[in-house]
């Protein structure tokens, strides 16, 4: 398995391919609902962010409270298509990654495309196998949203699977040669739920 | 007549909650395993090993199994001749409180569902059945709203064919895809009203799943895992565990259907005092 240092200089994003298992050392921050709603609004105001995203990665996840002598707790990957609707306005601000679980909309794909960003998958419940690859994690921003807030981690060999690469390639409609997978087909469902 | 104090049935939840979090459910837990080793797809095979893991280590160390600690649903079994000392609900979410409190769990519930605000422990979602006797059972289920946002209703009518049924159910599992994280539990409420049935399908998914299975949840387990989302949605045969389905009375005129699903974590412990 690839090691990898991030943040991710754009020559080694596109590099990258859907189904690659990563492990992934140095920053990233946590943001889910609420926060990108609270970004979202900063950006539409023309302001300047809380956090500078540039080059950075994003990790769909909401913690629970630190137990004693821990680093963090349970951390696992939230549901990444609720944060569909503010993922354009971050990736053309300069966020470079974003860690989840699920599938995410046609506009997302299309704005990873358009801003050559990467979007990958980690284990999806797992949050307490997780929390071994945290080594430091501080809420720096938006703390009054608790386990929502923005958390900085620092993360050692943290285990990704590259999901959307930058060419738009979505592991989700990971077509076989001669015809598509049952994946393929439920994904195609749900665009049109 | 039995005598019960507030105090213990707080005990007892806070107990309940901590369990319920921190151990994997052991049919659950069996379920994985035997997922693994009928799991051909090498992608789908390495994720029920982390699925399993996870679950050793949360136990190991007394961590949440999933960050998302739920929205605690209490279900209890109130004997006609017990006497509670106390207010029951207020026993309840205060043994709530103090188990998320010591189990260094998530606050994810917030008071006004419009207003959101600050998260909290509690209040519980709670359901109290009157049953004969003079024990009370407590059921803590934290379920996770990943998968209960994938919740669906229909109101077929009456005259519908089994098979716009069977159709059903599995549709609301391919809508659900990768999102509420499978293999799944299906919890299916058929009958009574439309809330009912929603009760019905949650409560199913406290039924153990290594228990006989009806011919009706084997066909559906078997087309449910024909859809080949697999693990993380990223293919292989174990999209779901189990099928579980609970029916009720219904009305001539119609024919409510929910279909619950459960992610993989699927928690619930269960205490009687």
């Amino acid at each position: 398995m690839k090691r990898i240092n991030i943040p991710l200089k754009e020559k080694k994003l596109t590099n990258l391919k859907i189904g690659e298992k990563l492990l992934l050392s140095g920053i990233i921050y946590t943001a889910r609902d609420q926060a990108h709603k609270r970004l979202f609004e900063v950006i539409k105001k023309g302001k300047r962010l809380p956090v500078d995203l540039r080059g950075q990665i994003i990790y769909y996840c909401g913690p629970t409270k630190t137990p004693k002598g821990k680093i963090i707790g349970t951390c696992g990957p939230t549901t990444s298509s609720r944060m569909d609707e503010f993922t354009p306005a971050l990736l053309k601000a300069g966020l470079k990654g974003m860690i989840g679980k699920g599938s995410r909309s046609k506009e997302v794909i299309a704005a990873i495309k358009k801003y050559k960003a990467v979007y990958f998958l980690t284990y999806a419940g797992c949050g307490a196998l997780l929390a071994k690859y945290i080594k430091k994690a501080k809420p720096v921003v938006y703390r009054d949203l608790g386990p929502e807030a923005i958390y900085k981690l620092e993360v050692k060999d943290f285990p990704v699977i590259v999901a959307i690469d930058v060419r738009g390639n979505n592991i989700y409609k990971e077509a076989s040669t001669n015809k598509k997978t049952n994946i393929a087909k439920s994904y195609e469902a749900r665009q049109s739920y | 007549m039995k005598t019960i104090k507030a105090e213990a049935i707080s005990n007892v939840v806070s107990d309940l909650c901590i369990k319920a979090n921190t151990v994997l459910r052991g049919d659950v837990l069996a379920a994985l395993k035997r997922a693994l080793k009928k799991e051909k797809n090498k992608r789908a095979g390495d994720i029920l090993e982390k699925i399993i893991c996870n679950s050793q280590v949360a136990k190991r160390e007394n961590l949440a199994i999933c960050q998302d600690t739920g929205l605690p649903c209490v279900f209890v079994e109130l004997g006609q001749d017990v006497r509670i000392v106390g207010d029951l609900k207020q026993a309840i979410n205060k043994g709530v409180e103090a188990g998320y409190r010591e189990g260094y769990f998530r606050n994810s519930v917030v008071l006004d569902p419009l207003s959101r605000g600050k998260s909290g422990f509690s209040p519980a979602v709670i359901h109290i059945e009157m049953v004969k006797g003079n024990k009370l059972a407590l059921t803590v289920m934290p379920k996770g709203f990943g998968c209960e946002n994938k919740t669906q209703l229909k109101m077929f009518r009456p005259t519908a064919q089994i098979a716009e049924i069977k159709k059903f159910i599995v549709e609301v599992v391919k809508t659900a895809g990768p999102d509420a994280c499978p293999p799944y539990i299906v919890g299916v409420g058929i009958g009574g009203s439309a809330d009912y049935a929603a009760f019905l399908a949650k409560q199913a998914l406290l039924k153990p799943i290594d228990r006989r299975s009806s011919k009706l949840e084997k066909e559906l387990l078997i087309r449910i895992n024909k859809l080949n989302i697999g693990p993380m949605g990223l293919g292989g045969v174990s999209t779901a565990l189990a099928v579980n389905i609970q029916t009720y009375p219904t009305h001539i005129a119609g024919l409510p259907v929910v279909v619950n699903i459960s992610c993989h974590a699927l928690r619930s412990a269960t205490k009687s005092l």
